[in-house]
């Protein structure tokens, strides 16, 4: 079992880099280090030498802090992007081609093709976080010496919004094509992050019709919720209580939602599994 | 051990309210060589899928190398040709069926040595290292034939693998499966090129509308044998006298046939021209041609598919 799911991954990510799609999001990556290590370093600059900028070491810690979350904020972006698209095409392409029929007519169960390449992509969306988050935090370091409090925490939540957007696009692949797989997966993210939104405005003007929409909305996809509470994780306590920056969340997920959004991954991956498996090629 | 490589019973496939194959009833023997004919849409492929396991059935049974249908270890025995080849066109002719043999699970050594001596076979030790985008269809098919014999198998499907194929490329295929025959492989061969069928394989089924209408061997001794011959300016007189020796005396395009029970008339027609005195240019007896025999079993207006 375990040598077939790891040979689907190995050539799922050798496919990637040699299809070029990896150099591509990883240059677009640097490009985007790149931007936010000047703009970093030209705010810090400004910062430290403005006569009217901000006077305590508190406050000056709480720009830093907004403008790292800001980093990570576009990073989660990226990651949505890539978890979402990357293996988009994966199983309903080579259905379409028939590539998969001569993956299926091996000694594989079909289980370890979907399993296989399920993993092979999580270590690359890992591998991509390690780089653009850890670029992100360590650019922040070295400007400001400042790095935000539970970084693992937050960037395991990032991860997990990843593997959760990643395992719908795998299981969504397994019955529909290409544009119909990308156009769900894009859409039922799009209803997290409205509904994030409108729960966190329900619960600032205290509407609770708002917010209870917006948790509904969190249970059918549990994405924008994962990456709030990442937010949450990282940010001081007094940024938290101010409220006032979109990373500070109004209403904050509770941790049943990390267990809702493990249990809803692992039950899409099953039903991804069984898809496959039940259908004909 | 069984002696059938394939052995089914009643397999039938709906699609939906569509029947794609009615009634799949046959036997395939141990290191038979066997074609499968028929015209387009008649359930060709979507039988090879059935038999692989690609497509669950709807009803009936079948075993191939005596595991039920669609058995994960029994596939570590068996090879096969899609029709529509569609490989990992990013990776080299090499790495390919080096990434094929992997799958099949075969080791390190016996791998590198299997693969070298694959590529060779095939014709494609050139253009090992160039990525199958840049292959031809024939050079395609070619390395798909070779990926499914990575496995020494036992049994190997091919989906019409001569279809893209130049006149060296078939020669490659058919003596790739006498060696087959040779190493009692039993090759099941869905072609719609009968005088490919004709040559190369034991056993034909002729399958119409999803259904086996006619198995028969093609190296099995018939009864009546087709005599033909070519004499210098054949009378009416001398076709009537040639019924003495057989059935349906015709001429066809200057060539003289005729029907008769058995080989031995061939000599006795032989003396009979030369003491009528009339000049021999070629006689013996003619082979059943299969294109003749597939238009008889599908009727006359079904093409080869």
């Amino acid at each position: 079992m375990m040598r077939g799911i790891f040979t689907i991954s190995q050539l799922t990510i050798h496919e990637a880099l040699r299809k070029r799609v990896l150099l591509a999001a990883v240059l677009l990556g640097l490009a985007f280090l790149v931007i936010f290590a000047l703009g970093f370093y030209f705010m810090n600059r400004e910062v430290v030498n403005s006569p009217r900028g901000p006077e305590t070491q508190a406050q000056r810690a709480l720009i830093y802090i907004f403008l790292t979350m800001a980093g990570l904020y576009a990073v989660n972006f990226l990651m949505v992007m890539m978890a979402a698209l990357l293996p988009v095409d994966t199983l309903s392409g080579e259905i379409r081609s028939g590539a998969i029929q001569s993956l299926v007519t091996k000694p594989l169960r079909r289980a370890e093709i979907v399993l296989g390449k399920w993993l092979g992509f999580w270590v690359i969306l890992a591998g991509y976080l390690a780089l653009m988050g850890g670029g992100v935090l360590l650019i922040a370091r070295i400007v400001s010496g400042i790095t935000p409090q539970n970084i693992f925490i937050g960037l395991a939540l990032m991860l997990l919004e990843a593997t959760l957007l990643l395992t719908l696009s795998i299981a969504g692949g397994t019955r529909l094509s290409t544009l119909a797989n990308g156009v769900l997966v894009f859409g039922l993210f799009g209803l997290a992050f409205i509904g994030g939104w409108i729960e966190q405005i329900g619960a600032l003007f205290q509407n609770e019709t708002a917010r209870y929409v917006g948790v509904i909305a969190s249970l059918i996809v549990p994405s924008e919720s994962l990456w709030q509470l990442a937010a949450y994780n990282m940010q001081p306590a007094l940024m938290r209580d101010l409220t006032m920056t979109p990373f500070s969340p109004a209403s904050v997920p509770s941790n049943a939602m990390v267990v809702w959004a493990l249990g809803y991954t692992l039950l899409v991956l099953l039903l991804g599994v069984w898809s496959f498996r039940t259908r004909d090629l | 051990m069984n002696h059938s490589a394939i052995e089914t019973n009643a397999l039938r496939k709906e699609f939906g309210a569509k029947v794609a194959v009615a009634d799949l009833t046959l036997t395939v023997q141990r290191g038979e060589v066997f074609g499968f004919l028929g015209p387009n849409g008649a359930g060709k492929t979507t039988s090879v899928k059935m038999l692989l396991g690609l497509v669950a059935r709807t009803s009936g049974e079948g075993r191939v190398l005596d595991a039920p249908l669609g058995n994960v270890a029994t596939r570590a025995k068996i090879g096969f040709l899609p029709e529509h080849f569609r490989f990992q066109d990013w990776l080299s002719g090499r790495e390919f069926l080096d990434l094929h043999a992997r799958l099949y699970g075969i080791e390190n050594e016996k791998r590198k040595a299997r693969i070298e001596k694959l590529l060779t076979r095939v014709d494609l030790q050139d253009a090992a290292n160039r990525k199958l985008k840049e292959y031809s269809k024939g050079m395609l098919q070619r390395i798909g034939l070779a990926a499914a014999l990575l496995n020494e198998p036992q049994l190997v499907f091919l989906d019409e693998p001569t279809s893209g194929l130049d006149p060296l490329g078939r020669l490659i295929v058919r003596d790739v499966i006498q060696e087959l025959r040779a190493q009692e492989t039993a090759v099941f061969l869905n072609s719609h090129l009968l005088s490919e069928v004709e040559v190369t394989c034991d056993r034909v089924a002729f399958v119409k509308n999803g259904r086996v209408i006619r198995e028969m061997g093609l190296r099995e001794t018939r009864n009546e044998i087709e005599i033909e011959l070519q004499v210098k300016n054949p009378t009416p007189n001398l076709l009537r006298d040639l019924a003495q020796f057989g059935k349906n005396v015709q001429q066809l395009n200057g060539t003289i046939h005729l029907e008769s029970d058995t080989a031995a008339r061939i000599p006795e027609i032989n003396r009979w021209l030369v003491a009528q005195g009339v000049d021999v240019y070629k006689i013996g007896a003619a082979k059943p041609s299969l294109e003749k025999m597939f238009l008889e079993v599908m009727g006359e207006d079904a093409r080869a598919g």
